[in-house]
């Protein structure tokens, strides 16, 4: 009979508990003005919108939510109506958004550098090339090559060295994933790929490849920054975009931005509104 | 680091015990109407609850973006990103689970006691309701797998939820943006805590199932 009743006393407690925890999250979340930032992966990965995002916040008592996706995925969204800034890099693909009047506002923002990586020995002998040559010579070569295979930024550059080189064959890996993911990969199986300095940097200590081109013009990254525009949805939050551009744009911002560092090195570097394409 | 686990756990299991707790309800009234009722395409329903068994999460998730999407159906209803719509999805994919599981327990039991207590004059009602105190164990079997499903499941609600941190970034989203940030050790430790709580729930649950037996 005792038995039974501490069952008892143990199931009312539980559900007692249950319920106390159900609501406790309700109860915190105040109504604050948010703003929702769609961005690649190679922003978020290299930790630069965790050391960025908290000044901004506390500056202009907005909660910022990234949503980090590949680019092609985030101008989607965008388009979409469901965000209400982007920071991306797609130069081209972010003038098509602004000619069809999904965006508005639209800065230069900073830049990183894309690289060439692969295994130390270097197979197929591209070491200092330029970006177009190391290609060629990896098809000629049949060397594995991974690619990001997934639309964003990265791999869309990527396409654009390809062009008309022949790539239709087993040593060319389309891998569908993040950066991180594709360059875990080109480790593991000792192939090429094309990478984003700012998240090779931070995986460097984990990973088992070189850099083997670098400083190519074709490789500079241009990362722009776009306000969507408000007119696709009543609830797209234009004014905390808008801040958002002009905080990042300020000096403020593109100091931040050229103090970020990883293992000692600076990943980003600000544009100051100034274009870099040619 | 720390508050930041203790959310995200937090977020994970109220997410996903949510979700079990409505697909239960609804699944427990479907599967007594599926199996007391006899109607025309039956089986069919049948079949196709059998099929969403097994339905792909991220299909789950990329559907219901673009209902909620600003630009959706439903998108009116500022859902997405929120914690709700990642219950939408979970509740969608465990619902056929439980409710699959618990017409076959029901009707088991239907056909095992049926006459007995008929012989014993109860009306339908009390019948059915007898009947489903008996197969309340392989019903708890069923809400057991349907939380296994939620708690593990990561394609939906990363889509759905956007893997916002402080917000929407539960256990799985966590383990996904972890590991491709090269951050091994902390996605390890998450999935061992995912280990832990799948665990203690399921325990948690088959206990409170037992102390029913006497």
């Amino acid at each position: 009979m005792n038995f039974k009743k501490g069952i008892k006393f143990l199931k009312l407690t539980a559900v007692f508990t249950l319920l106390i925890f159900w609501f406790s999250g309700c109860v915190s979340q105040k109504p604050k003005e948010k703003l929702i930032l769609l961005t690649t992966t190679s922003t978020y990965d290299s930790g630069l919108l965790d050391y960025l995002l908290p000044d901004f916040e506390k500056k202009f008592k907005i909660k910022v939510q990234v949503i980090s996706v590949g680019t092609g995925q985030a101008l989607e969204m965008g388009k979409n109506g469901d965000g209400d800034v982007l920071l991306v890099h797609s130069p081209k693909d972010e003038e098509k958004f602004m000619k069809e009047k999904h965006g508005i506002k639209r800065r230069w923002v900073m830049y990183n550098d894309f690289i060439i990586v692969g295994p130390k020995n270097d197979p197929a002998g591209i070491r200092g090339d330029g970006a177009k040559n190391a290609f060629k010579k990896i098809s000629e070569k049949q060397t594995l090559f991974i690619s990001r295979g997934d639309d964003s930024g990265t791999h869309k550059k990527e396409l654009s060295i390809w062009k008309d080189i022949s790539r239709n064959d087993a040593w060319y890996i389309e891998a569908g994933k993040g950066m991180g993911d594709t360059l875990m990969i080109a480790s593991e199986k000792k192939g090429y790929t094309l990478a984003d300095r700012g998240t090779f940097v931070s995986l460097k200590s984990k990973l088992d490849l070189e850099i083997l081109v670098e400083g190519d013009k074709i490789l500079l990254n241009p990362y722009g920054v776009i306000a969507v525009n408000p007119d696709k949805n009543p609830k797209i939050n234009y004014s905390a975009a808008a801040k958002f551009i002009d905080w990042i744009m300020s000096k403020e911002g593109q100091t931040l931005i050229a103090n970020f560092k990883k293992s000692g090195e600076q990943l980003f570097k600000p544009l100051y509104g100034k274009s870099i394409r040619d | 680091m720390n508050s930041e686990i203790l959310f995200i756990t937090f977020l994970s299991l109220k997410i996903s015990l949510t979700a079990v707790f409505i697909a239960s309800i609804m699944s427990i009234f479907l599967a007594s109407i599926i199996s007391f009722k006899n109607f025309y395409g039956k089986k069919l329903i049948v079949n196709l609850i059998h099929t969403f068994m097994g339905l792909p999460p991220v299909v789950v998730g990329l559907v219901l973006y673009l209902i909620l999407s600003r630009n959706g159906f439903l998108g009116g209803l500022d859902l997405l990103y929120t914690p709700t719509a990642m219950i939408i999805a979970q509740v969608i994919l465990a619902l056929p689970i439980i409710t699959g599981i618990s017409i076959n327990v029901i009707e088991r039991v239907e056909k095992a006691i049926k006459e007995t207590i008929i012989s014993l004059g109860a009306t339908t009602l009390q019948g059915y309701i007898k009947i489903i105190k008996e197969a309340r164990h392989g019903i708890m079997i069923a809400i057991v797998t349907g939380f296994g499903r939620t708690i593990s499941e990561v394609g939906a609600i990363i889509i759905v939820g956007g893997n916002i941190k402080f917000h929407t970034r539960t256990l799985t989203t966590a383990i996904v943006s972890e590991t491709s940030k090269g951050e091994f050790k902390f996605a390890l430790t998450l999935g061992v805590i995912l280990i832990l709580i799948s665990f203690f729930v399921n325990y948690a649950l088959t206990v409170f199932s037992a102390s029913e037996e006497k």
